[in-house]
């Protein structure tokens, strides 16, 4: 699994522009989907199973872009200036290097801050591709960027760029693969934009019209120094949503997660999350609603180059996943 | 097939009865919440040549012009009525009034203008305290709007309730290239949407959309949308030209677009990202017709497209704005060329649309 992740973390794929790292997550699934189909926003719709008597269409979502940036600008001295796609925090942004979707790389840093130590705003931030001019320049007005650092496999303990939220696609394709027979109707969503608003999953939703929902998406923790506010550890399991900052899940939904995981033995934590969303949270608001909850794999550092989850967690959620679609569905 | 090509020449082109038109739109006050004027000034124009014509619940116009092709791409075009203003809160007697801005004006602009209020359109002016009497401190800050008031005079005493809307009492100009006007957001795109329903290309099933509040968050396009149901669409708008020297004498690299650069073409703003489908379309058009364009720069701000492309499956969707300096005050200023040719680009990806520019997915 680890070479999946590894794999998936790899293709760039900011919001807007998934096309790549679809096509890779479509070779993945295709041996094990009964269909497939790229709506009008990108997002992948994988389907498998029909629903039977006591089943569920069951929407499962993992979001397939990632934070980047976008050229605004090609000054006279051949330096591009450009703005964030998505979350990207401006401190992270001196020193990292990123990779255009052309192939072009280059390095990030800024004007001479007003006040020595003080970020500068991001209109002062520039790439240099080692260009002196908008002639000689490789990338113009509108080329996307994701960041870019090396895959650092630590064991059980992996750190890369993008794990939110490839980490979570890889365990949905691993769900899909593992899944043997369910009376549920099995929609696995591979969804686009949600780190610009939470956007191909309001589309996808629509047209899926599902009975339920469950989000796959990375959650922060509190096991890192000076930052005990949260209860959610990494390596201690697949971690039970309650409540972030853009839904509360439906209680039932939570209920079910919570005593499946118990009965099968799955190492599990539950989540409240203080700032953040996940595609759950225009699921559940989907046409007349749809009860909606989410597995969230704990991840450090999270809209960083450089983000840490744990296997042992991923495995937990694939199980935790696998458990949930593979036996009828009761509420309660 | 293969797409029909026209020359140039055969483009529709801004005129005076086009400018005469502008100014009527940008002269009428239609306020977020309160578009009845332009509304009307939209129906009367466009119902001859509509083949369906309705006005939705909240207030949309949607506007629908048929094609003679089998299995037509169904192409929604978005401009939206309202502007910017503002709503009497409180009569303070005396003909003052407190108020609270609609929409994104921008709290500095206030101070000193004149203005219409209510039903009736009565004159005034947005007061404040002179220079003269002004104190040190007071000179460098704003002024906050719980401090202004609209000063009808005693003429208006008690003429306007609590809930009236108005705003800039500015009247349309034009300097030569330049067209100069309040509300000229999105009144161009307005006029450019009714040249297009009066020459709409035959190829396509137009379904135009004179929305409501946009201004307040992209209320009305939301519904007409979902209503309309289109294949793709475009949003036509006004974007800000912020291209004045730098102060600091520095390369002013956060310019958003430029006045004289064609029409703006987005690639991301803070609602939408484009579908690349569409833009690399639009710059094979511009390409084909020689028509210049340029890519506002992508940021913050947003039209339609934001909420259009997100309702029922999905509308791949672009925006297309004509350059204007000074948005959301007073005045706003543009050039009859980068008018022209948002209406000429427009008009020729429209006749050259087929619908296998939906064949491939999203890339």
């Amino acid at each position: 699994m680890k070479e999946l992740i590894q794999k998936l973390c790899e293709i760039p794929g900011p919001s807007g522009h998934e096309n790549a790292i679809r096509e890779t997550i479509m070779k993945e699934v295709a041996p094990h989907a009964d269909s497939m189909e790229v709506d009008a926003l990108g997002n992948l719709i994988v389907r498998k199973g029909k629903k039977g008597k006591d089943g569920m269409r069951i929407l499962m979502s993992a979001h397939m872009d990632e934070l980047g940036i976008i050229v605004t600008h090609v000054d006279k001295k051949g330096f591009v200036r450009f703005t964030t796609i998505g979350g990207v925090f401006i401190r992270y942004l001196a020193g990292s290097r990123v990779l255009f979707l052309n192939g072009v790389r280059g390095a990030i840093n800024h004007e001479p801050a007003e006040e020595p130590g003080k970020v500068p705003p991001i209109e002062d931030f520039f790439i240099d591709v080692g260009a002196s001019s908008p002639a000689d320049c490789p990338v113009k007005v509108g080329d996307l960027a994701v960041f870019e650092r090396p895959f650092i496999d630590n064991g059980d303990r992996f750190i890369s760029k993008a794990l939110d939220d490839r980490a979570s696609c890889a365990v949905l394709i691993e769900a899909l693969r593992q899944v043997k027979q369910s009376p549920n109707e099995l929609v696995f969503l591979f969804s686009v934009q949600e780190e610009v608003g939470v956007r191909g999953a309001i589309t996808a939703s629509y047209s899926v019209d599902p009975d339920l929902g469950i989000a796959i998406d990375v959650t922060g923790t509190g096991d890192t120094p000076g930052n005990e506010k949260m209860e959610v550890a990494l390596g201690n399991g697949a971690a039970i949503k309650i409540r972030d900052q853009g839904m509360l899940c439906d209680p039932k939904v939570v209920r079910w997660m919570r005593t499946t995981a118990e009965k099968a033995g799955i190492r599990h934590q539950m989540e409240i999350l203080r700032g953040g969303t996940t595609d759950a949270y225009q699921i559940q608001v989907n046409r007349a609603g749809v009860p909606t909850g989410a597995i969230s794999i704990p991840c450090r550092y999270i809209h960083s180059p450089s983000e840490m989850a744990d296997i042992r967690d991923l495995e937990n959620s694939v199980q935790l996943l696998v458990a949930l679609i593979s036996e009828p569905v009761y509420l309660k | 097939m293969s797409p029909r090509t026209s020359s140039p020449t055969s483009l529709p082109k801004i005129g005076p009865a086009q400018i005469a038109l502008l100014e009527r739109l940008s002269n009428a006050i239609s306020v977020s919440g309160d578009e009845r004027e332009v509304r009307e000034i939209v129906i009367k124009e466009v119902k001859p040549h509509a083949d369906d014509l309705s006005v939705d619940a909240m207030g949309n116009v949607l506007v629908i012009c048929k094609s003679t092709a089998r299995n037509p791409l169904r192409v929604m075009l978005d401009a939206h009525m309202d502007e910017v203003g503002f709503m009497i809160t409180e009569d303070d007697g005396d003909g003052l009034y407190s108020f609270e801005v609609i929409g994104g004006v921008d709290e500095r602009q206030l101070p000193g203008k004149p203005v219409l209020v209510g039903k009736e359109r009565l004159p005034g002016v947005i007061g404040a305290k002179p220079i003269h009497l002004a104190e040190k401190g007071e000179l460098h800050s704003p002024i906050s709007i719980s401090s202004l008031r609209v000063d009808l005079g005693p003429a208006g005493a008690g003429k306007v309730s609590p809930g009236e809307w108005g705003t800039f009492a500015t009247r349309f100009q034009r300097a030569g290239a330049s067209l100069m006007g309040k509300a000229l957001d999105d009144r161009l795109g307005v006029a450019t949407l009714i040249e297009l329903v009066k020459h709409h290309p035959e190829n396509i099933e137009l379904a135009a959309a004179f929305t409501v509040q946009e201004e307040l968050g992209l209320r009305g396009a939301k519904i007409a949308a979902t209503t309309l149901h289109p294949d793709l669409a475009f949003a036509i708008d006004s974007t800000p030209a912020f291209d004045l020297p730098s102060a600091a004498k520095k390369e002013n690299t956060v310019y958003n677009c430029k006045l004289d650069g064609g029409p703006a073409i987005y690639l991301a703003d803070a609602g939408t990202i484009s579908d690349p489908r569409l833009i690399r379309f639009l710059e094979a058009t511009a390409a084909k017709f020689g028509i210049p364009y340029q890519f506002r720069q992508p940021g913050g701000g947003g039209t339609d497209a934001g909420a259009i492309h997100k309702v029922l499956s999905g509308i791949p969707t672009v925006s297309i704005s004509i350059p204007g300096r000074y948005a959301h005050s007073a005045v706003l200023m543009s050039r009859i060329s980068d008018w022209q040719n948002t209406l000429q680009l427009v008009y020729a990806a429209l006749q050259d649309l087929t619908p296998e520019i939906l064949a491939s997915v999203r890339k």
